[in-house]
Protein backbone atom coordinates (compact mmCIF):
# COMPACT_ATOMS: atom_id res chain seq x y z
CA UNK A 1 0.00 0.00 0.00
CA UNK A 2 1.23 3.45 -0.82
CA UNK A 3 1.61 5.13 2.53
CA UNK A 4 2.08 8.53 0.89
CA UNK A 5 -1.46 8.50 -0.39
CA UNK A 6 -2.87 8.55 3.12
CA UNK A 7 -3.22 11.26 5.69
CA UNK A 8 -0.63 10.44 8.35
CA UNK A 9 -1.41 9.89 12.01
CA UNK A 10 -0.26 12.35 14.64
CA UNK A 11 3.21 10.83 14.88
CA UNK A 12 3.70 11.15 11.15
CA UNK A 13 1.96 14.47 10.89
CA UNK A 14 5.02 16.56 11.51
CA UNK A 15 7.02 14.53 9.01
CA UNK A 16 4.37 14.92 6.34
CA UNK A 17 3.33 18.44 7.20
CA UNK A 18 3.43 21.05 4.44
CA UNK A 19 6.84 22.46 3.77
CA UNK A 20 5.94 25.91 5.04
CA UNK A 21 5.09 24.49 8.47
CA UNK A 22 8.42 22.75 8.87
CA UNK A 23 10.66 25.53 7.66
CA UNK A 24 11.49 28.90 9.11
CA UNK A 25 9.15 31.80 8.59
CA UNK A 26 9.56 33.70 5.35
CA UNK A 27 10.75 37.34 5.34
CA UNK A 28 8.32 40.13 6.08
CA UNK A 29 6.97 42.74 3.65
CA UNK A 30 9.50 45.31 4.88
CA UNK A 31 12.35 42.88 4.09
CA UNK A 32 11.02 42.50 0.54
CA UNK A 33 10.96 46.29 0.06
CA UNK A 34 14.50 46.63 1.42
CA UNK A 35 15.72 43.87 -0.92
CA UNK A 36 14.07 45.62 -3.89
CA UNK A 37 15.79 48.88 -2.89
CA UNK A 38 19.19 47.17 -2.66
CA UNK A 39 18.67 45.50 -6.06
CA UNK A 40 17.73 48.84 -7.61
CA UNK A 41 20.75 50.61 -6.10
CA UNK A 42 23.12 47.90 -7.36
CA UNK A 43 21.57 48.06 -10.86
CA UNK A 44 21.91 51.85 -10.93
CA UNK A 45 25.54 51.44 -9.82
CA UNK A 46 26.22 48.94 -12.61
CA UNK A 47 24.76 51.20 -15.30
CA UNK A 48 26.56 54.22 -13.85
CA UNK A 49 29.87 52.32 -14.00
CA UNK A 50 29.18 51.53 -17.67
CA UNK A 51 29.21 55.25 -18.48
CA UNK A 52 32.56 56.02 -16.80
CA UNK A 53 35.14 55.53 -19.61
CA UNK A 54 38.16 55.51 -17.31
CA UNK A 55 36.59 52.79 -15.15
CA UNK A 56 35.48 50.77 -18.19
CA UNK A 57 39.08 50.86 -19.46
CA UNK A 58 40.47 49.76 -16.09
CA UNK A 59 41.12 46.14 -15.08
CA UNK A 60 38.59 46.38 -12.27
CA UNK A 61 35.56 46.96 -14.49
CA UNK A 62 34.70 43.38 -15.43
CA UNK A 63 35.35 41.85 -11.97
CA UNK A 64 33.29 44.63 -10.34
CA UNK A 65 30.33 44.00 -12.63
CA UNK A 66 30.58 40.24 -12.16
CA UNK A 67 30.66 40.62 -8.37
CA UNK A 68 27.70 43.04 -8.37
CA UNK A 69 25.76 40.70 -10.64
CA UNK A 70 26.57 37.73 -8.39
CA UNK A 71 25.41 39.71 -5.34
CA UNK A 72 22.09 40.52 -7.06
CA UNK A 73 21.72 36.89 -8.12
CA UNK A 74 22.37 35.70 -4.57
CA UNK A 75 20.00 38.21 -2.98
CA UNK A 76 17.11 37.23 -5.27
CA UNK A 77 17.73 33.52 -4.77
CA UNK A 78 18.10 33.77 -0.98
CA UNK A 79 15.32 36.24 -0.14
CA UNK A 80 12.81 36.19 -3.02
CA UNK A 81 13.14 32.48 -3.80
CA UNK A 82 13.39 31.81 -0.03
CA UNK A 83 16.33 29.46 -0.49
CA UNK A 84 17.85 30.85 2.71
CA UNK A 85 14.78 29.74 4.65
CA UNK A 86 13.79 26.58 2.77
CA UNK A 87 14.82 22.96 3.12
CA UNK A 88 18.45 22.17 2.25
CA UNK A 89 17.36 19.69 -0.42
CA UNK A 90 16.19 22.66 -2.50
CA UNK A 91 19.60 24.28 -2.05
CA UNK A 92 21.23 21.09 -3.33
CA UNK A 93 18.81 20.86 -6.27
CA UNK A 94 19.63 24.44 -7.28
CA UNK A 95 23.30 24.89 -6.45
CA UNK A 96 24.35 21.43 -7.70
CA UNK A 97 23.36 21.99 -11.34
CA UNK A 98 24.43 25.65 -11.10
CA UNK A 99 27.90 24.60 -9.95
CA UNK A 100 28.21 22.01 -12.73
CA UNK A 101 27.05 24.60 -15.26
CA UNK A 102 29.46 27.26 -13.94
CA UNK A 103 32.40 24.84 -14.08
CA UNK A 104 31.43 23.87 -17.63
CA UNK A 105 31.31 27.55 -18.56
CA UNK A 106 34.77 28.12 -17.09
CA UNK A 107 36.14 25.03 -18.87
CA UNK A 108 34.73 26.25 -22.19
CA UNK A 109 36.21 29.70 -21.64
CA UNK A 110 39.64 28.12 -21.11
CA UNK A 111 39.14 25.77 -24.05
CA UNK A 112 38.29 28.58 -26.47
CA UNK A 113 41.02 30.88 -25.21
CA UNK A 114 38.89 33.52 -23.48
CA UNK A 115 40.59 32.74 -20.17
CA UNK A 116 44.15 31.60 -19.73
CA UNK A 117 46.74 31.07 -17.04
CA UNK A 118 50.01 32.85 -17.71
CA UNK A 119 52.97 30.55 -17.02
CA UNK A 120 56.26 32.46 -16.80
CA UNK B 1 -11.66 -1.21 12.92
CA UNK B 2 -8.29 0.30 12.39
CA UNK B 3 -8.47 -0.63 8.76
CA UNK B 4 -11.91 0.85 8.39
CA UNK B 5 -10.85 4.09 10.04
CA UNK B 6 -7.75 4.17 7.90
CA UNK B 7 -9.75 3.67 4.74
CA UNK B 8 -12.10 6.45 5.76
CA UNK B 9 -9.17 8.80 6.21
CA UNK B 10 -7.86 7.88 2.79
CA UNK B 11 -11.16 8.79 1.16
CA UNK B 12 -11.47 12.14 2.92
CA UNK B 13 -7.89 13.06 2.20
CA UNK B 14 -8.08 12.42 -1.52
CA UNK B 15 -9.52 15.78 -2.60
CA UNK B 16 -6.76 17.75 -0.83
CA UNK B 17 -4.17 16.38 -3.30
CA UNK B 18 -1.18 16.47 -0.97
CA UNK B 19 1.95 14.93 -2.49
CA UNK B 20 4.52 14.69 0.28
CA UNK B 21 7.86 13.00 -0.14
CA UNK B 22 9.46 10.97 2.65
CA UNK B 23 11.26 14.16 3.71
CA UNK B 24 7.92 15.86 4.33
CA UNK B 25 8.43 18.13 1.33
CA UNK B 26 5.75 18.60 -1.27
CA UNK B 27 6.80 16.73 -4.39
CA UNK B 28 5.60 19.60 -6.61
CA UNK B 29 8.05 21.95 -4.94
CA UNK B 30 10.85 19.41 -5.26
CA UNK B 31 9.92 19.10 -8.94
CA UNK B 32 10.03 22.85 -9.61
CA UNK B 33 13.45 23.14 -7.96
CA UNK B 34 14.74 20.21 -10.03
CA UNK B 35 13.28 21.89 -13.12
CA UNK B 36 14.96 25.19 -12.20
CA UNK B 37 18.25 23.33 -11.74
CA UNK B 38 17.95 21.90 -15.25
CA UNK B 39 17.01 25.32 -16.59
CA UNK B 40 20.21 26.71 -15.05
CA UNK B 41 22.15 24.30 -17.24
CA UNK B 42 20.18 25.31 -20.34
CA UNK B 43 20.79 29.01 -19.85
CA UNK B 44 24.46 28.58 -18.92
CA UNK B 45 24.93 26.63 -22.17
CA UNK B 46 23.35 29.51 -24.11
CA UNK B 47 25.42 32.10 -22.22
CA UNK B 48 28.57 30.01 -22.83
CA UNK B 49 27.84 29.96 -26.56
CA UNK B 50 27.39 33.74 -26.54
CA UNK B 51 30.64 34.30 -24.65
CA UNK B 52 32.63 31.87 -26.81
CA UNK B 53 31.61 33.70 -29.98
CA UNK B 54 31.86 37.17 -28.43
CA UNK B 55 34.09 39.43 -30.51
CA UNK B 56 34.43 36.85 -33.31
CA UNK B 57 31.90 38.30 -35.73
CA UNK B 58 33.51 39.08 -39.07
CA UNK B 59 30.92 41.67 -40.11
CA UNK B 60 28.88 44.19 -38.09
CA UNK B 61 26.79 45.55 -36.55
CA UNK B 62 28.63 45.01 -33.27
CA UNK B 63 27.25 45.36 -29.75
CA UNK B 64 29.50 48.12 -28.41
CA UNK B 65 31.52 49.43 -31.37
CA UNK B 66 30.58 51.12 -34.62
CA UNK B 67 31.41 49.41 -37.91
CA UNK B 68 31.71 50.64 -41.48
CA UNK B 69 30.73 48.23 -44.24
CA UNK B 70 33.75 48.27 -46.62
CA UNK B 71 31.64 47.41 -49.67
CA UNK B 72 28.93 50.07 -49.25
CA UNK B 73 30.53 52.55 -46.86
CA UNK B 74 27.48 52.34 -44.61
CA UNK B 75 28.22 53.09 -40.97
CA UNK B 76 26.57 50.89 -38.34
CA UNK B 77 26.31 52.38 -34.84
CA UNK B 78 26.85 50.26 -31.71
CA UNK B 79 23.67 48.20 -31.62
CA UNK B 80 22.94 47.87 -27.89
CA UNK B 81 20.71 50.48 -26.30
CA UNK B 82 21.75 50.46 -22.65
CA UNK B 83 19.20 53.05 -21.34
CA UNK B 84 16.26 51.08 -22.77
CA UNK B 85 17.59 47.75 -21.48
CA UNK B 86 18.30 49.29 -18.07
CA UNK B 87 14.66 50.38 -17.90
CA UNK B 88 13.44 46.89 -18.84
CA UNK B 89 15.80 45.37 -16.25
CA UNK B 90 14.35 47.65 -13.59
CA UNK B 91 10.81 46.61 -14.61
CA UNK B 92 11.72 42.92 -14.30
CA UNK B 93 13.35 43.48 -10.90
CA UNK B 94 10.19 45.24 -9.71
CA UNK B 95 8.11 42.35 -11.04
CA UNK B 96 9.98 40.08 -8.62
CA UNK B 97 9.03 42.41 -5.77
CA UNK B 98 5.38 42.31 -6.89
CA UNK B 99 5.58 38.51 -7.05
CA UNK B 100 6.79 38.11 -3.45
CA UNK B 101 4.09 40.55 -2.35
CA UNK B 102 1.50 38.42 -4.18
CA UNK B 103 2.80 35.29 -2.45
CA UNK B 104 2.81 37.00 0.96
CA UNK B 105 -0.75 38.24 0.31
CA UNK B 106 -1.96 34.70 -0.43
CA UNK B 107 -0.08 33.23 2.54
CA UNK B 108 -1.60 35.84 4.89
CA UNK B 109 -5.06 35.86 3.30
CA UNK B 110 -6.86 34.90 6.50
CA UNK B 111 -5.14 37.52 8.69
CA UNK B 112 -7.30 40.54 9.55
CA UNK B 113 -6.52 43.70 7.54
CA UNK B 114 -7.09 46.77 9.68
CA UNK B 115 -5.40 49.60 7.80
CA UNK B 116 -5.55 50.65 4.15
CA UNK B 117 -1.87 49.73 3.79
CA UNK B 118 -2.54 46.22 5.07
CA UNK B 119 -5.50 45.86 2.70
CA UNK B 120 -3.32 46.92 -0.26
CA UNK B 121 -0.46 44.62 0.75
CA UNK B 122 -2.94 41.80 1.31
CA UNK B 123 -4.57 42.14 -2.10
CA UNK B 124 -3.24 39.14 -4.04
CA UNK B 125 -5.17 40.06 -7.19
CA UNK B 126 -3.45 43.46 -7.33
CA UNK B 127 0.07 42.03 -6.96
CA UNK B 128 -0.52 39.15 -9.37
CA UNK B 129 -1.84 41.66 -11.91
CA UNK B 130 1.13 43.99 -11.32
CA UNK B 131 3.58 41.11 -11.80
CA UNK B 132 1.93 40.03 -15.04
CA UNK B 133 1.82 43.65 -16.22
CA UNK B 134 5.52 44.14 -15.45
CA UNK B 135 6.32 40.90 -17.29
CA UNK B 136 4.29 42.04 -20.30
CA UNK B 137 6.05 45.43 -20.19
CA UNK B 138 9.42 43.67 -20.22
CA UNK B 139 8.27 41.70 -23.28
CA UNK B 140 7.21 44.98 -24.90
CA UNK B 141 10.71 46.38 -24.33
CA UNK B 142 12.20 43.22 -25.82
CA UNK B 143 9.91 43.39 -28.87
CA UNK B 144 10.96 47.03 -29.37
CA UNK B 145 14.63 46.09 -29.01
CA UNK B 146 14.42 43.19 -31.46
CA UNK B 147 12.51 45.29 -34.01
CA UNK B 148 14.97 48.18 -33.81
CA UNK B 149 17.92 45.78 -34.14
CA UNK B 150 16.45 44.26 -37.30
CA UNK B 151 15.83 47.76 -38.71
CA UNK B 152 19.44 48.67 -37.94
CA UNK B 153 20.69 45.63 -39.87
CA UNK B 154 21.18 42.97 -37.18
CA UNK B 155 19.28 39.76 -37.81
CA UNK B 156 19.76 36.26 -36.41
CA UNK B 157 21.57 35.32 -39.67
CA UNK B 158 23.72 38.45 -39.97
CA UNK B 159 26.74 37.44 -37.86
CA UNK B 160 27.81 35.37 -34.84
CA UNK B 161 26.75 38.12 -32.47
CA UNK B 162 23.25 38.23 -33.98
CA UNK B 163 22.87 34.43 -33.87
CA UNK B 164 23.97 34.03 -30.26
CA UNK B 165 22.30 37.20 -29.01
CA UNK B 166 18.86 36.48 -30.49
CA UNK B 167 19.03 32.82 -29.41
CA UNK B 168 19.92 33.70 -25.81
CA UNK B 169 17.56 36.62 -25.31
CA UNK B 170 14.86 34.93 -27.40
CA UNK B 171 14.92 31.87 -25.14
CA UNK B 172 14.70 34.14 -22.12
CA UNK B 173 11.81 36.05 -23.69
CA UNK B 174 10.00 32.77 -24.34
CA UNK B 175 10.40 31.89 -20.65
CA UNK B 176 9.05 35.31 -19.64
CA UNK B 177 6.07 34.75 -21.97
CA UNK B 178 5.37 31.39 -20.32
CA UNK B 179 5.65 33.09 -16.92
CA UNK B 180 3.19 35.83 -17.88
CA UNK B 181 0.69 33.20 -19.08
CA UNK B 182 1.15 31.29 -15.81
CA UNK B 183 0.58 34.50 -13.82
CA UNK B 184 -2.56 35.27 -15.84
CA UNK B 185 -3.79 31.76 -15.01
CA UNK B 186 -3.17 32.35 -11.28
CA UNK B 187 -4.96 35.68 -11.53
CA UNK B 188 -7.94 34.03 -13.24
CA UNK B 189 -8.08 31.38 -10.48
CA UNK B 190 -7.93 34.16 -7.86
CA UNK B 191 -10.86 35.98 -9.50
CA UNK B 192 -12.83 32.77 -9.90
CA UNK B 193 -12.56 31.32 -6.41
CA UNK B 194 -10.29 33.60 -4.31
CA UNK B 195 -6.90 32.09 -3.54
CA UNK B 196 -6.50 31.26 0.14
CA UNK B 197 -3.49 30.36 2.27
CA UNK B 198 -4.17 26.72 1.36
CA UNK B 199 -3.29 27.63 -2.24
CA UNK B 200 -0.02 29.29 -1.29
CA UNK B 201 2.04 26.42 -2.71
CA UNK B 202 0.51 26.99 -6.16
CA UNK B 203 1.57 30.63 -6.04
CA UNK B 204 4.93 29.70 -4.49
CA UNK B 205 5.77 27.40 -7.41
CA UNK B 206 4.75 30.07 -9.91
CA UNK B 207 6.84 32.62 -7.95
CA UNK B 208 9.92 30.38 -7.98
CA UNK B 209 9.72 30.12 -11.76
CA UNK B 210 9.24 33.87 -12.09
CA UNK B 211 12.21 34.70 -9.84
CA UNK B 212 14.33 32.25 -11.79
CA UNK B 213 13.50 34.13 -15.00
CA UNK B 214 14.57 37.29 -13.16
CA UNK B 215 17.93 35.91 -11.99
CA UNK B 216 18.69 34.67 -15.49
CA UNK B 217 18.14 38.21 -16.74
CA UNK B 218 20.44 39.58 -14.03
CA UNK B 219 23.21 37.42 -15.51
CA UNK B 220 22.32 38.27 -19.13
CA UNK B 221 22.17 42.01 -18.45
CA UNK B 222 25.69 42.03 -17.05
CA UNK B 223 27.35 39.54 -19.39
CA UNK B 224 25.71 40.63 -22.64
CA UNK B 225 24.86 44.31 -22.21
CA UNK B 226 27.29 45.85 -19.73
CA UNK B 227 30.58 44.00 -20.19
CA UNK B 228 32.23 45.29 -23.34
Amino acid sequence: MDTHATVPDSAEASLHAPTSEIEHAHPTWSTYWKVALILTIITVGEVWAYYIPSFVASRGFVPTLLILSAVKFGIVVMFYMHLKYDHRLFRVLFTGPLLIAALTLLALMFLFGHLFIKIT
Amino acid sequence: MATAAHTHVVHTSAPTHHHYTTLGLDSRKVAIWAFIGSECMLFVSLISTYLIYKGRSVIGPFPHESWTDPSTGQVFKPILNIPVTSASTFVLLMSSLFMVLALAAVQNKELPKRTTGERILGNSKLWLFMTALAGATFLGFQAYEFTSFVHEGLSIRRNLFGSTFFTLTGFHGAHVTAGVLWLCTMLAIDYRRNLTSKDSLLVDICALYWHFVDVVWIAIFTLVYLIK
